[in-house]
């Protein structure tokens, strides 16, 4: 106690506690008057306000941003979509007016009975939907009479469009509902359930571009439920419009060409890496998805053998086959094993340990130097030079041309691919690798997986003297207004580690290939435009095993995929292409065409078609 | 050997309060999730009842030992809150974004509200030691600085900011009551003033400015915070002189409240009883304040006087930002009110502050 005594006693104490005090009841005083002036004062108006629970909040849907080309074709709109709704109380005897909207629309009587047949209590004074989307011409016609329709009420609600049905479907993906999963993320958080999201494709990567910010009013309502006054408005911000890299032309191109066939295309232009094309097939549908995709048409699509939901050319993985040679090629200049003047001779197989290793032309090539080797596809130049290699310095190169990783392009669950090492052998099977799996990847073949994407990326960086560009689909985001939100610069991801000679020498090998007198892709040849490019034929099953199948119907799946990469013109280039046609067998005759017949569309060696998008609306900034 | 004074001593009246103020509570908790929305709130009443049970226990440990052993343990207490804190800070639930919760099986804990508890116990401490009656100096207050920002970071960074902020009302508030030397206080207010006016025109963006103005003006948020209380503004008028009776409410039946059984439950009860029933709760909070501050008026001791007037402080504060927020006169703050508001946290932090009430209270006689 002396303590205390020593600082202060107890009567400076109870001075401050008297302060404390007239401290408290002047807060409890405020509170006090305030409660006066809200339930005394104001008491009877905000009974009122309560006795129909007056102040609603009134959501108003932000527009999503728009999709064009990259020369302001629109790809993907907001369309109205005229939503015809009863309030039945209204609309009492329900059955003549249906009988008459039926007749004025040409609806189908029936199907509006049973919209309503079910509808009971507190929903029979709300508005019930009678049918979705009627489309203009109904709609006038239900303007028409709306004397004669009493409680017929037509509501609008935005729907996405997408102006060519089924064109660059995977590419630009499609919108949906969120789901719970998606809610609880963090990109999601503005989102609430009911809302439209991308599901996949330019529609999802770009969502945080395309969605706007949703707006509200806070309104008085009567007891009707109809707004007295707006008390205050926060307006809706329209999402940004998106311009692509594509140019909707060599897209339409590219998927009429894969029509019927399953495989994929990508074209990009080699000087910046922006995606021209980048095609799928089969295709699908996306306003089928907007619309409400029935049960059987999900089934259809998610059953196809074919995998029409998958975009193949970022998700399809399949062996690169002998255009894996321009790899084996540069590695092998660059690394000094192999000269291109060095002659190997090639008797149609090459024997390596206890294996035979064969050549795809049984009779042989004969003498093969660098040049023939590339033009004519020889497998046993190439086993030799990816034997003196080996498999890790072989796998080095590949991974500086960018196979093996994802490119990074603004589309989800891309495929990686895979180049194999001895130590990922190991790894992954246990076993350790074996000198003779080394020919094999050597040729493309083995353990080796890429997607069409990583070659013609791969492509345009031979193409363009060695520089590899970040491969990309998205030019430029804009507002409404037109002022860039984004604007992509073309950017060097990384270099192929070769010298500028080694690099010829390949190039002049790929342009032997299209334009020699005895080059494999000599079908790819397009008047007046010189092309460099490679084929490439991906076993499916081994050879024994194709011969061991009898039935002749069976074999379709037995069959190779057939692959080219391509770039044109051979001199300054401006494009650079990549098809594979699965199970297209050679990739002289089933993938070479694909591309020259793209060539030709984007670098216009016969007259166009007439434009599929020049109907369309230009951006209004564009 | 128990002391008999102790019985003799023995604050009732606190104790009656309390019931008073459990059993509103309890009332209005009822009407809140009875009418509005069905289950699975029904069990929330159970559970709030369980919790009132398991505070009852721990005010009555609070009470057992004397409140002196707090000054000496104020370190240990301090400290393991802060650890408890930390431990969130890893370990945590995440709800709604936030990391605040403690998970051990059917029970989760908020070991933020017991931090305020702690901070008030380590700031009576400090200050008991040096009180002096001229008041502190920028020396003397840099270590009840330091008490009160580890934790208040530390709940900041959860992020609750409502309960960060309380902690700092609560340390101003105390420092205020031992007083500040004048000089110090002009110079800390001055400086104050002369940071934050550089911050808002130069350091921050313009959305984060946004972001502040409405936070002090929910009418500039009308899809938000200004639409809750707006709805909450209805929910008291529209109670008028004497409210729509019991489980009547219409804004608290239609679930046009948020929160109605936690922040907004104010408006719960002055939508159902009017203006007599809200003036009876703000004058049962009027009386349990001023009967803490008079235990802290007879406690002959300094600790015990600080002691007490903090855990007042706690309270009153919650009341004032909790009632003005429904009534639109405060910022929207998740501040809960005291007793009445459901929370296990809140409320066994409460029955504590009764307890050590209680402690202070009775022991009185020891120092006379």
């Amino acid at each position: 106690m002396s303590r205390y005594l020593k600082t202060v006693d107890s009567e400076w104490f109870r001075h401050r506690l008297t302060m404390v005090m007239m401290c408290v009841s002047v807060a409890a005083l405020v509170l006090i008057l305030r409660l006066i002036y809200l339930q005394i004062v104001m008491g009877q108006e905000y009974r009122r306000m309560s006795l129909n629970n007056s102040i609603r909040l009134q959501s108003i849907d932000a527009p999503r941003g728009l999709i064009f080309d990259r020369h302001g074709n629109l790809l993907v709109e907001n369309r109205p979509s005229f939503d015809l709704y009863i309030s039945l109380k209204d609309a009492r005897p329900v059955e003549n007016t249906l009988g008459r909207l039926a007749t004025h629309a040409s609806l189908e009587e029936t199907e509006l009975a049973e919209r309503v047949a079910g509808v009971r209590g507190a929903a029979y004074h709300r508005p019930q939907l009678l049918k979705r989307d009627i489309g203009r011409d109904a709609l006038a016609v239900v303007a028409a009479h709306r004397y004669d329709l009493p409680g017929i009420d037509v509501q609008i609600q935005r729907l996405r469009n997408y102006v060519h049905s089924g064109l660059a479907a995977h590419l630009l993906g499609y919108i949906g509902e969120i789901n719970t999963k998606e809610l609880q993320k963090k990109i999601y958080a503005d989102s609430r359930s009911g809302d439209l999201i991308g599901k996949t494709g330019i529609e999802r990567s770009l969502e945080a571009y395309l969605r706007g910010k949703r707006g509200g009013r806070q309104v008085e309502v009567n007891a009707n439920g109809q707004v007295v006054q707006v008390l205050h408005t926060v307006p809706a911000r329209s999402g940004h419009n998106v311009y692509l890299t594509i140019d909707s032309r060599l897209q339409q191109r590219a998927e009429e060409l894969l029509e019927d066939k399953a495989g994929a295309a990508v074209a990009l232009d080699p000087n910046t890496g922006e995606i021209l094309a980048l095609a799928s097939s089969p295709a699908f549908d996306q306003n089928d998805f907007i619309t409400g995709l029935s049960r059987d048409k999900w089934n259809a699509l998610i059953n196809n053998p074919l995998r029409p939901l998958e975009n193949k050319a970022t998700q399809g993985e399949y062996p690169p086959a002998s255009t894996y040679k321009i790899i084996t090629a540069m590695a092998g200049l660059q690394e000094g094993v192999i000269h291109d003047s060095d002659i190997i001779f090639c008797p149609g197989h090459y024997r390596f340990g206890k294996r035979n290793y064969r050549c795809w032309r049984r009779g042989g090539h004969g003498s093969v130097d660098l040049n023939k080797a590339l033009a004519e596809s020889c497998d046993v130049y190439f086993y030799q030079v990816g034997q003196r290699l080996g498999i890790d310095r072989l796998a080095w190169y590949a991974k500086a041309a960018g196979l093996g990783a994802r490119t990074g392009i603004e589309l989800d669950h891309e495929g990686k691919g895979i180049v194999p090492t001895a130590a990922w052998k190991e790894k992954r099977t246990g076993i350790p690798w074996q000198p003779g799996e080394t020919l094999s990847v050597a040729i493309g073949q083995g353990f080796n997986l890429v997607t069409p994407l990583q070659m013609a990326v791969f492509t345009a960086a031979v193409a363009s003297g060695g520089v590899r560009y970040q491969p990309t689909l998205v030019k430029r985001v804009a507002s409404w207004g037109g002022d860039d939100i984004l604007r992509n610069e073309p950017k060097v991801v990384a270099r192929l580690p070769v010298d500028p000679a080694t690099l010829a020498l390949v190039q002049k090998g790929l342009w032997e290939v299209v334009q020699g007198d005895r080059g494999t892709a000599r079908i790819a040849r397009v008047k007046g435009i010189d092309v460099s490019g490679k084929t490439g034929t991906a076993q499916v099953v081994s050879r024994e095993k194709i011969e061991e199948t009898e039935d002749g119907a069976s074999i379709h799946k037995y069959k190779d995929h057939a692959w080219f990469v391509a770039y044109a013109p051979s001199e300054n280039p401006r494009l650079a292409i990549a098809v594979i046609v699965e199970h297209g067998e050679h990739g002289s005759s089933a993938a070479a065409p694909v591309a020259r017949e793209l060539i030709k569309t984007y670098l216009g060696e016969v007259p166009l078609a007439p434009a599929v998008a020049s109907g369309s609306s230009k951006a209004p900034n564009g | 050997m128990v002391d008999r004074r102790y019985l003799t001593y023995f604050d009732w009246g606190l104790l009656a309060l309390t019931f008073l103020l459990a059993s509103i509570g309890l009332l209005t908790l009822y009407s809140a999730v009875m009418a509005g929305v069905p289950t699975p709130q029904e069990t929330l009443f159970t559970k709030q009842l369980i919790w009132y049970g398991i505070g009852l226990v721990v005010m009555a440990v609070c009470i057992l030992f004397n409140y002196k052993l707090m000054e000496r343990h104020a370190w240990l207490i301090y400290g393991g809150v802060v650890l408890l804190l930390l431990w969130v800070m890893f370990f945590g639930k995440y709800i709604g974004g936030s990391r605040r919760w403690l998970v051990f099986g059917p029970v989760s804990l908020q070991p933020s509200e017991l931090a305020k508890i702690a901070v008030i116990i380590m700031l009576a401490r400090y200050y008991a030691k040096y009180v002096s009656g001229r008041g502190f100096t920028l020396k003397g207050l840099q270590v009840p600085v330091i008490i009160a920002l580890i934790p208040f970071l530390l709940i900041v960074r959860q992020p609750d900011l409502g309960t960060a902020g309380l902690i700092g009302l609560i340390a101003a508030s105390m420092t205020l009551f031992v007083k500040i030397e004048k000089r110090t206080l002009l110079i800390i207010s001055g400086s104050g003033i002369a940071m934050a006016l550089p911050m808002w025109f130069f350091f921050l963006k313009e959305y984060q400015r946004q972001r502040i103005l409405t936070f002090i003006n929910p009418d500039r948020d009308p899809l938000g915070a200004g639409y809750h209380i707006i709805q909450s503004k209805i929910a008291i008028g529209s109670g008028f002189l004497t409210g729509k009776g019991f489980l009547e409410g219409t804004q608290n039946a239609l679930s046009f409240l948020p929160e109605q059984h936690t922040d907004f439950i104010f408006s719960v009860l002055a939508e159902e009883w009017g203006f007599l029933g809200a003036v009876i709760l703000i004058f049962a909070f009027l009386v349990f304040i001023f009967w803490a501050l008079n235990i802290a008026y007879s406690c002959r001791d300094p600790f015990g006087t600080i002691l007490a007037v903090g855990i007042t402080a706690m309270i009153a504060w919650q009341v004032v930002i909790n009632i003005g927020m429904v009534m639109g006169l405060m910022p929207v703050v998740g501040v809960p009110l005291p007793f009445i508001s459901y929370g296990g946290s809140s409320l066994l932090t409460t029955m504590i502050s009764v307890g050590i009430l209680l402690n202070i209270s009775m022991r009185r006689f020891m120092i006379e």
